[in-house]
């Protein structure tokens, strides 16, 4: 069958879904996805942030479709024509999305551990606005104890229910899900903190906000901050690959996480004692660098290209100033022995 | 006097039980409907042009047809009785007074989509008119008209009724398989539509109790007959639960096609407003349809009498027409506030939004935490044309209808009513008072809201 996006034509078999078209063809054309998760059976179609306007329904029958729809569910048909970035209507839609899912998201980036590495700040840098319209208070829910690896933040949470399809298709049974509705719906346990699943962990990895986030990597590190490698291990749990991503801070493994591609989905699910309990060099194989797509933040630290030499011209600068400055900023002229009264350091 | 359909009998003494309902000739359809082919069944009710009662108006006989027979799967039909429309109390009315028509027209219905397992799923608020049916199968069972091998035919049907937890979003045809599965009540993508893959992935037809109540009289008599009642592609009687300012609110069964302003004025209906007060303002069809000011309700834009049909009240598109619905006439006086009403709309969309997708998840709360501003008097200017763009971009991005129905009356109220909006920006002392238009109508301080020219 033959598509057409945004003016890019591929060949795609039947039951293949416009995302997945996109994705194959790549680049600015594939629309941004919160909840569609391609390694999960049933997800997609709620955040509406994939929205597409298919302007020719397919060579058999070309009527545009009235509506844009949600490029993760519908199925392509032959002939088909849709427009995805290219289309006014769809940029003002996600645009509008966006919006929705930032009014009660609260802006608390600089203290999330998702930060740097979150769809939401993605989908808000490409289709968010600066200033808000949104003049009334957040919507908020207590917080809870869902388990004691993981840490749920409800207020960031987007409900796109990645989550509860891991516990669902990963886990033998399922402990958490949807309450209320509306505004209101949350994700909770029934019972507090159940969640204790061999392969609960994935929750984290799945969620595309700092809504689930790891409680052994809370607050450790920005994770620019840390480097990447790829690395594995023999896993004796069933259904692990043991394939890993190793965040390291120097030379401790600070966090595990599964191996995620540029679309942001893992690879391969990995179970709870690779992620939380082998936190040690010597368990793992490293195999090298992970290397993450073009503009992420993660790159800034990145240490596969060479790094010009910083140099600060302050010194310099001061010199032509008043003494007293120098006295203030120069490390050099700084006593380190001496107390802030004044006094000397006992040895 | 109009003609009765529904209604007939209503007023028969112990029609609720299953003796009198059978004296008074019930059951007579499906005695006719067992000799006949369910082809010729459907073929009646699509020569009927019965529509959809529920609200969305898709043709009964033509949603009958679409229901795959041929993958062998078995079939169901679902009775919505999930009647939750602010505004609609119809279904209430006949299921409560004359339950054994529902059941009547649910065993006609079956027969003619070969379904040997039906359900009326109604809402867990109406816990007392689920007794009541339940009492009604139960006569139905023992009279041999459910069961295995009905009255002899070799046909067999079990109908069960199902109570929802007290859901406007289960009355969505997806959302109420969900909910009859035991799921949580979150509509489902489509497609795949219920006549392929509907409750327990097997074709299923959703209609609500009034079609199905339709039934059993087309067959009765003929699809030509009933398409002799009405105008045009609105066939037959509708039943409206008429209410606000009125003086006798209730539900009334119409011939489709009778004037609006015969419904509101004629003593057989509502019988004129409930006080000298003017007519301001009218919601023809629950809730979730845009609301007409005064001078769109007896006439429409190019000056034609509105009638009661689907086609003459959405005349005009939205810009100045509105729904038929599901018959939740709501009549307001100069007294109603309609940005309280508004208001209050938007609070019971925000409330039974099923917080699956994000514009109706976010958007319903968003519009009501504005519209509760605006009316106790914190409103600012720019918040008009915020709701407007909130409501814009809530229709059609959502999954199910819920969202379209939440701005639409939004959408209208601003539309037909801005300098109502305005008058509570500026003037928010004016306000303050919850009765604010009942001793100062808005029609006394239009002017203050005038634009002003120099």
């Amino acid at each position: 069958m033959k598509v057409t996006i945004d003016g890019h034509e591929i060949e795609v078999e039947a039951g293949t879904t416009i995302l997945q078209a996109a994705r194959m063809i790549g680049g600015d054309v594939v629309p941004p996805a919160m909840c569609y998760y391609s390694k999960l059976k049933g997800t997609g179609g709620k955040c509406r942030c994939c929205l597409v306007e298919v302007t020719k329904g397919s060579d058999a029958n070309p009527t545009p479709m009235p509506k844009l729809v949600a490029s993760c569910v519908t199925g392509c048909m032959d002939g088909m024509e849709v427009n995805s970035k290219s289309s006014e209507r769809v940029t003002e839609a996600r645009k509008a999305v966006t919006e929705f899912l930032l009014i009660n998201h609260p802006l608390d980036c600089p203290v999330c551990d998702q930060a740097g590495e979150c769809d939401l700040q993605n989908l808000s840098f490409e289709h968010g606005k600066a200033q808000t319209r949104f003049i009334e208070e957040k919507r908020t829910f207590e917080p809870e104890n869902i388990g004691d690896k993981i840490q749920l933040h409800m207020n960031r949470c987007i409900l796109c229910q990645r989550c509860v399809q891991v516990a669902e298709q990963l886990t033998d049974y399922r402990v958490h899900g949807v309450l209320n509705r509306g505004d209101h719906a949350q994700i909770s346990t029934m019972v507090s903190a159940a969640i204790d699943n061999e392969f609960s962990g994935n929750m984290i990895d799945v969620c595309p906000v700092g809504a689930l986030t790891d409680k052994t990597f809370r607050f450790k590190s920005r994770v620019w901050f840390n480097k990447p490698f790829n690395a594995h291990r023999e896993c004796t749990t069933p259904g692990c690959c043991g394939k890993v991503t190793v965040w390291m801070f120097g030379n401790e493994i600070q966090r595990v996480t599964a191996r995620k591609d540029e679309f942001h989905e893992v690879e391969d699910f990995i179970c709870n004692t690779c992620r939380y309990d082998k936190k040690e060099v010597s368990d793992w194989t490293i195999e090298g660098p992970r290397k993450f797509e073009k503009d992420s933040v993660i790159n800034v630290n990145n240490y596969t290209r060479k790094m010009d030499k910083v140099v600060i011209n302050t010194e310099k600068g001061i010199l032509m100033g008043r003494d007293e400055d120098r006295k203030k900023i120069s490390m050099a002229d700084i006593d380190y022995n001496e107390k802030i009264d004044g006094t000397q350091v006992k040895k | 006097m109009g003609r009765k359909i529904l209604l007939d009998k209503i007023n028969v003494p112990g029609i609720k039980s299953y003796e009198v309902y059978r004296r008074e000739g019930g059951y007579a359809s499906v005695e006719k409907a067992l000799k006949m082919t369910p082809e010729a069944i459907i073929e009646e009710v699509k020569t009927s042009g019965l529509r959809g009662r529920g609200g969305a108006g898709f043709p009964v006989g033509m949603k009958w047809s679409f229901i795959d027979k041929k993958s062998g799967k078995p079939r169901h039909l679902v009775c919505n009785a999930d009647e939750s429309e602010p505004g609609t109390f119809k279904d209430r009315y006949l299921m409560e007074y004359i339950p054994h028509l529902l059941i009547e027209g649910m065993i006609t219905s079956s027969i003619a989509l070969e379904a040997n397992l039906s359900y009326i799923y109604i809402r867990g608020e109406y816990m007392w008119v689920f007794k009541t049916l339940e009492r009604a199968i139960k006569e139905a069972y023992a009279a041999g008209w459910l069961g295995k091998n009905i009255q002899g035919s070799g046909y067999d049907l079990d109908l069960h009724v199902h109570c929802g937890a007290g859901a406007y979003i289960c009355g969505e045809e997806t959302a109420l398989i969900e909910s009859l599965e035991g799921k949580r009540g979150n509509p489902r993508l489509k497609p795949p539509f219920p006549a392929i893959s509907g409750l327990w992935a097997n074709p299923t037809v959703v209609n609500n109790v009034e079609s199905i109540a339709a039934v059993p009289w087309i067959i009765n008599n003929s699809g030509a007959d009933y398409a002799a009642i009405g105008i045009g592609r609105s066939t037959g009687t509708k039943l409206i639960s008429a209410s606000g300012n009125i003086k006798k609110p209730g539900v009334y069964e119409i011939e489709l096609g009778i004037s609006v302003e015969e419904f509101i004025n004629s003593d057989e209906y509502c019988g004129g407003m409930e006080t000298d007060r003017p007519l301001k303002a009218l919601v023809p069809g629950g809730s979730s349809v845009p609301i007409l000011p005064a001078h769109l309700i007896y006439k429409t834009a190019n000056g034609d009498d509105r009638l009661m049909t689907y086609e003459s009240l959405s005349d005009g598109g939205f810009a100045t027409g509105s729904m038929l619905g599901s018959g939740g006439f709501i009549v307001y006086d100069d007294r109603a506030c309609i940005v309280r009403n508004t208001w209050n709309f938007a609070r019971f969309y925000h409330h039974e939004s099923c917080g699956q997708c994000t514009p109706c998840r976010e958007g319903t709360g968003w519009l009501e935490k504005v519209l509760w501003r605006i009316e106790n008097g914190q409103g600012r200017e720019e918040d008009i044309e915020l709701l407007w763009s909130i409501q814009s971009k809530i229709e059609g991005n959502t999954i199910c209808p819920l969202g379209d129905a939440a701005s639409w009356p939004v959408a209208a109220a601003i539309r037909h009513f801005r300098e109502e909006f305005e008058y509570h920006v500026r003037f928010p002392e004016k306000i303050k008072n919850r009765d604010h238009f009942t001793h100062e109508p808005f029609d006394k301080v239009r002017h203050l809201v005038a634009p002003q020219n120099v």
